[in-house]
């Protein structure tokens, strides 16, 4: 177990390696080159000349790439072009946020995914079974920030049950602790902080939710067909064992294992989806800084993010391999 | 290759072709399944409205119209009134043309975006997968890292660096599906390799070019075709996402139902129908190629095989 761990680790540095060249040479080949980007409309042949000195644009490219590398293992990004803060200070301050809309998403995913697919597979050519294909095949086709719109439309603007966006009302006063708003009331006591973002919160993960929903769902009722036609379940039948058990032992535990896969693999979707549901609701995380850079072009903001959710991405698919070697010992071998 | 291994090699590319294959039989099956004759009706539809289009669109849909631009106010964006079908967008153009033109840009958009992924991914898969080796190895590791990026952050980084304008889009959006055709056309080409037809194609003294183009390449397009109708439904949510984030064609005329969506997201309280109609669309016509796309995909499957 340790080893593949360790190989796994091993195999992620190289990607983890030539991302960075990947990402260090994307700030170069902007027209103009980095200066005149960060520059933006201040640049002037003196000032790009005086920024490349600063920077060490003039020095051999592979210097700067080192020098680059050395920077963003010690986590510095540079300073964003809007606020002039370290990139690395703003991604910190809104990583909970996201953290929270994207853990609340998948956390709705999984608690309908997983039994709909179940039930689906169950009722396979039946009525129940049609309808929630096509439900899955729908909700992939609505584009997420469309789905929030609605939502907004119809729960804050018709029938103004819930607040159209935000984290928390502004005339609450609660104290930050982690940064996650339901989390931070629940430690401080102040509950009515908790509930507060927690109706904040229902409608960015139900928006954020329905991708990964419609795919957990397809995932769980193939993977629950394919196991239904396995020998050993036929064995456990013909042995006597109850329909519950073979049900729940057998068929249940071993289709779940595809589905923890598309769980880790959803975390792009995620990342992406966060960013536009970001938007619609105004949700002040990554998603939301990441739509700033792009708006004014801040392009160290917009290299860091970029770095940031590449490195999630793969420790989040590292995490899933390991947990799968855990959960199926045949993954190991290979 | 001597004649004679000629004559044997198109024999056995006859036999290969003789009885039912499995492409034909796959395409009987899907157009048993009354899912697949929907989505195939649905995109047949949008292709012949976006042909036609321009012809019965009842008014310009690029230039502004005095009657609309009249009552055109910030607070007040004129509804349906005679002549003009669905009254007016932000503009003072005429709504209900610009959503009937745009199914032609929105094909134009998604057909493209999804052909350049296509073909730069199988330039890639192909090559990983009929030379093998340090090829395949190094091609497969540039695909790992463009999978590395979430997607729609690889086309925001690229179409960061580029001008906003549609090419921009389309290559943005193209870029997502480079790697999962790659991988695709890569995968079964492998599978391929080892199969006792190439096999016994190797036996007889085929050339490697042969092999890969007559034997390998048409044995493995199957997935990449049914991939390429998935991916046209998301390409075009892709570049309706990017106009979303202000990454979209600079071009606000244009009438391109992802863009249309994307700059109507400011006048929800004003007029919510000029993001409702492009959104339905969008969400239609997704619709129709992912049924397409997945029926195509269970029928191309050897297990539903009857």
């Amino acid at each position: 177990m340790l080893r593949f761990t360790v190989r796994r680790l091993l195999q992620a540095v190289p990607t983890l390696f030539v991302l960075s060249i990947l990402v260090f040479a994307w700030l170069r080949l902007l027209p103009g080159g980095p200066a005149t980007a960060l520059l933006g409309d201040k640049a002037t042949p003196e000032r790009v000349a005086a920024m490349n000195a600063v920077m060490g644009l003039d020095d051999p490219i592979v210097v700067q790439y080192f020098r680059f590398l050395g920077r963003i293992l010690t986590g510095d990004f540079g300073n964003s072009l809007i606020t002039g803060d370290p990139v690395m200070e703003e991604v910190s301050w809104a990583f909970p946020a996201t953290l929270e809309l994207s853990v609340a998403a998948m956390f709705l995913a999984v608690l309908f995914g997983i039994p709909m697919g179940y039930i689906a597979a169950r009722f396979r050519g039946r009525f129940l079974d049609n309808a929630t294909v096509v439900t899955t095949l729908v909700g992939v086709a609505v584009p997420v920030f469309f789905l929030g719109f609605l939502l907004k439309y119809v729960f804050t603007q018709e029938m103004s049950l819930l607040p159209p966006s935000g984290r928390q009302d502004v005339l609450i006063d609660s104290t930050r602790v982690t940064g996650i708003a339901t989390l931070d009331g629940l430690l401080t006591g102040e509950f009515d902080a908790t509930w507060d973002a927690m109706l904040h919160l229902i409608l960015p993960a139900v928006a954020l939710a329905s991708i990964p929903f419609a795919v957990i769902v397809r995932i769980t009722r193939a993977s629950v067909l394919d196991v239904q036609g396995e020998d050993f379940v036929r064995t456990a039948d013909s042995k006597g064992l109850t329909t519950q058990v073979v049900r729940k032992r057998h068929v249940l535990r071993n289709a779940l294992l595809p589905v923890s896969t598309t769980i880790g693999l959803q975390t792009g979707l995620l990342m992406s989806g966060a960013v536009l549901t970001e938007k619609v609701f105004a949700w002040g995380g990554l998603g939301t800084l990441l739509e700033q850079a792009i708006q004014q072009r801040d392009y160290p903001r917009l290299q860091g993010l970029i770095l940031l959710f590449a490195v999630v991405f793969v420790l989040v698919n590292l995490l899933v391999d390991i947990s799968y070697a855990i959960i199926d010992p045949r993954v190991r071998v290979r | 290759m001597s004649i004679l291994s000629t004559r044997k090699a198109e024999k056995i590319d006859s036999l290969a072709e003789g009885g039912t294959s499995l492409a034909m039989d796959a395409l009987r099956r899907t157009f048993r399944s009354p899912v697949a004759i929907l989505g195939l009706v649905i995109v047949g539809l949008f292709v012949i409205l976006a042909i036609i289009s321009p012809f019965i669109a009842p008014k310009d849909p690029y230039r502004p119209y005095p009657e609309l631009k009249a009552e055109l106010t910030p607070s007040n964006i004129p509804g349906p009134m005679p002549g003009f079908l669905l009254g007016s967008d932000q503009n003072g153009y005429d709504f209900f043309s610009r959503l009937l033109v745009g199914a032609q840009q929105t094909l134009f958009v998604g057909v493209f975006a999804t052909l350049i992924g296509v073909a730069i991914g199988m330039i890639i898969g192909g090559l990983a997968g009929a030379f093998g080796g340090w090829v395949d190895s190094v091609l497969m590791r540039l695909t790992d890292i463009m999978l590395s990026v979430p997607s729609l952050l690889l086309a925001i980084s690229i179409a960061a660096l580029l001008p906003g304008s549609q090419w921009t889009v389309i290559i943005a959006v193209a870029m997502i599906g480079v790697p999962v055709f790659a991988r695709l056309l890569r995968g079964a080409m492998i599978a391929q390799r080892s199969s006792d037809h190439v096999l016994a194609a190797t036996a007889l003294g085929v050339k490697r070019k042969t092999i890969v183009f007559r034997h390998m390449l048409p044995n493995s397009i199957g997935p990449v075709i049914v991939q390429a109708t998935l991916t046209l439904a998301t390409a075009i949510i892709d570049a309706a996402a990017l106009s979303f984030l202000g990454l979209g064609d600079s071009d606000w005329r244009r009438a391109e139902w992802g863009l249309m969506l994307g700059n109507a997201q400011e006048l929800l309280s004003v007029k919510p129908s000029l993001a409702f109609f492009p959104a339905i669309a969008i969400i239609v016509v997704a619709l129709g190629f992912t049924l397409l796309g997945e029926s195509m995909r269970e029928s191309l499957d050897p297990k539903n095989r009857r």
